[in-house]
């Protein structure tokens, strides 16, 4: 066990073998899924696959080009005939996106929001309220010959939605910026709490969000006169917002927001006292957070063609917290294995087990696996919290050496006359 | 509007019933943030878990009719604290405190992980012997008797006795016994608390006890009040409850009691006087919950140490 530990250890290490050996892996697993497209465990050797190529020694080039033809051609050739397996991919596309925006909040501000779930809300009830005919019951009579809105608005509603999204990040926000942790994560609960009974309950007196019984018929996105309304298109528009996503994290982690993020995390005492605006990036912090949450509300009402307060329970703000738990707090790429692992558990492999247990053993309807989520959900938290809390995949802190920045300083002054004398 | 003060003496008797059923599990939350300055988000479920063993004890006692009421009453109240604080007393140990000392944040996800564990287990374990995760029992001195107007229940008026009771030994015992003493010191100065002899893990483990107990009693009188219970109860009673604890002034015992009648009071007004006050737009009782949710914000933003906390200066 240890030599093929070794072995396998020195090949990601070896830069000669690594991108043959990651490449080859690949292309075993890939042919394996379009082969059997309605295996299971195909499309996990696939996402495993996936992950040793991340740890392969080789250049980002040939890791982008193997993720290419995983994420544009394997699964979407393999979904031509198993449409659940498109359908799983962009649920996940879209966890990945909301891992990472509370990533944001809780991991690089320190800012614990249990009600993460009503921006996502937020921003898949302001698409559906005018992007199908419930803005009929609301709207004045002059105006209703423009709804429900047509396909095109869909790309317009992105920076609504975000808009919206954001302003809601504020409100909750400004609150609770005197709050300490724990408190302000009941706060953030009891805000999370409150959308989900504005929900349920805003269809009187004017009938906005047709209350618990939700929306449907949902217009779906349009582009230069074609319907985006198949799972594949959805698959692609999740990739976009979520790749998107992705890089807004990285560059924001670096940025001068992320270290003041970084530093109000750590300490909020100490970054005061270092003249970092609190109240500022507090604001900032749940503002970005949300809007990122609004843009894939849309995607999540589109894809569903159906919203209704059920799909923004505090369970849901939960199973997103126990994705960045999982992956790693602060961490980008745990955000994202995390949020992969958890739809995975959540939408195959709890059902694959289900199913086998049901045909082998005949358990008691009383132990149906897939009603377990938030038992599954609340055994990750503790079990992390207890033996890991750092996280599957921790993530590195992007560090500023101090003896570096020493180096750096002579550098300045030689162009200068002297050195304080 | 003589037609809605004709109810009022009503709606203040149902909201005293929930405000004590709030008081006595805000008493559990209180207790364990006084101790270690952490919200122990699994309490709503350790009430729940008394609510089940509560029904449980009445449903046992359904088929015997001759048996007068304060049997299964009483054995159900003592059972369900014994197996709610034996609950409470094991969670700590289990997740809390292999714990102890992590950043604040820590124990927190780990208290929420144990909520949703032990909402699911119930559930599970409930559908397996009954077959349903929903849970009627029999009704317990449902007789009513009138009273200035109002219809009152017998059994109103015991819950209420029996929470002024729990409030007032838990208050003997914080401020008279040897025990509470210790806990007091605990919750003052733990390191000086341990330098001076207290075993504080011991007393750590007694505050999780006696606050388990207390969610458990309450769990057992709400069963008695509604008579059906479900593993979602837990929930919206434990930020209730909480929120009470922080109106109060957590860490405050009085405080939690005056919180939790504060906000029955409230609701209940709330639920029946918002529709009329805003002509009908607004239907009080689908906004209740909102009503528990934005007193906890506002108590919060402007006043957060409650009615009768004091304000504490952050440790830096």
């Amino acid at each position: 066990m240890s030599g093929i530990k070794n072995w396998l250890a020195g090949t990601l290490q070896d830069p000669r073998r690594a991108p043959i050996f990651a490449g080859a892996l690949v292309a075993l697993t890939s042919l394996f899924q379009v082969l059997a497209p309605f295996n299971s465990l195909a499309f996990l050797l696939v996402i495993v696959s996936m992950l040793v190529v991340g740890k392969a020694a080789t250049s980002k080039w040939v890791k982008l080009g193997l993720a290419v033809l995983v994420t544009l051609v394997v699964i979407p050739v393999a979904g031509r005939q198993n449409g659940a397996l498109t359908y799983l991919c962009v649920q996940m596309f879209i966890n990945i996106a909301l891992a990472l925006g509370l990533n944001l909040v809780v991991g690089f501000a320190g800012l614990l929001d249990l009600g993460y779930i009503a921006f996502f809300a937020g921003g898949a009830y302001v698409y559906s309220m005018f992007g199908s005919r419930q803005a009929l019951e609301f709207m004045p009579e002059s105006l209703q010959h423009l709804f429900p809105l047509g396909g095109w608005w869909f790309w317009a509603a992105i920076p609504i939605a975000i808009f919206v999204a954001a302003f809601l990040g504020l409100t909750l926000g400004l609150p609770v910026l005197r709050l300490r942790g724990d408190y302000l994560a009941i706060v953030t609960l009891g805000f999370g709490e409150i959308i989900a009974v504005l929900a349920k309950n805003l269809d009187h007196p004017i009938n906005l969000t047709n209350g618990a019984g939700g929306i449907v018929g949902i217009t779906p996105p349009s582009l230069f006169g074609y319907k985006l309304d198949t799972t594949l298109s959805f698959y692609f528009i999740g990739i976009v917002l979520a790749i998107l996503t992705a890089l807004a994290m990285y560059r924001l982690e670096r940025s001068r927001t992320g270290r003041a993020w970084a530093a109000m995390r750590e300490d909020e005492v100490a970054a005061r006292a270092m003249g970092i605006n609190l109240t500022k990036y507090k604001l900032m912090a749940f503002m970005a957070g949300a809007a990122f949450a609004g843009a894939m509300g849309m995607l999540f009402a589109v894809k569903q063609n159906f919203v209704s307060p059920d799909s923004f329970s505090f369970l849901e703000s939960i199973g997103i917290l126990a994705m960045v738990i999982l992956g790693g707090l602060g961490s980008l790429e745990g955000a994202v294995v995390g949020a992969v692992a958890v739809t995975v558990l959540k939408l195959l492999i709890l059902k694959d087990l289900a199913d086998f247990l049901s045909m082998t053993v005949k358990l008691p309807p009383a132990f149906n696996i897939p009603q377990y989520q938030p038992l599954i959900f609340g055994l990750i938290l503790i079990v992390m919290m207890i033996y890991r809390q750092q996280g599957l995949l921790p993530g590195r802190r992007p560090t500023e050496d101090i003896a570096q920045l020493e180096t750096r300083t002579p550098k300045k002054n030689t162009t200068g006359k002297s050195v304080g004398a | 509007m003589s037609e809605s003060l004709q109810i009022l003496p009503q709606v203040l008797i149902d909201g005293l019933v929930v405000g004590a059923l709030y008081a006595v599990v805000a008493l559990g939350y209180t207790m364990v943030y006084g101790v270690l300055e952490f919200i122990n988000f699994a309490h709503s479920e350790i009430f729940m878990f008394g609510a089940f063993i509560g029904a449980e004890v009445f449903l046992l006692f359904k088929p015997m009719t001759g048996v007068p009421h304060f049997v299964p009453l009483i054995i159900g109240l003592i059972l369900s604290m014994v197996m709610a604080g034996a609950l409470g007393w094991t969670v700590e140990r289990i997740a809390y405190r292999p714990l102890r000392g992590a950043p604040r944040l820590v124990p927190l996800i780990s208290a929420i992980g144990v909520s949703f564990f032990l909402q699911d287990i119930v559930r599970m374990v409930w559908t397996a012997i009954r077959g349903n995760w929903q849970l009627g029992t029999q009704d317990l001195y449902a007789t009513g008797i009138s009273f200035a107007g109002a219809q009152i229940q017998v059994r109103s008026v015991m819950i209420m006795g029996i929470a002024i009771v729990l409030m007032l030994s838990l208050s003997i015992f914080v401020n008279r016994s040897r025990t509470g003493k210790a806990m007091r010191a605990v919750a003052q100065d733990r390191a000086t608390a341990a330098l001076m002899g207290i075993d504080v893990n011991r007393i750590i483990s007694i505050t999780f006890l006696l606050g388990g107990a207390l969610g458990g009693a309450a769990g057992a009188l709400y069963t008695m009040q509604y008579t059906v219970v479900n593993p979602y109860i837990g929930f919206v009673m434990g930020i209730k409850a909480f929120t009470a604890a922080v109106f109060g002034g957590i860490g405050n015992i009085t405080g939690a009691a005056v919180g939790g009648l504060c906000l029955g009071l409230f609701e209940a007004l709330g639920s029946a006087y918002l529709g009329p006050l805003t002509g009908g737009v607004l239907i009080g009782s689908e906004y209740k919950d909102i009503i528990a949710f934005s007193l906890l914000i506002l108590v919060l933003i402007f006043k957060p140490s409650g009615l009768l906390g004091e304000t504490v200066g952050e440790k830096v």
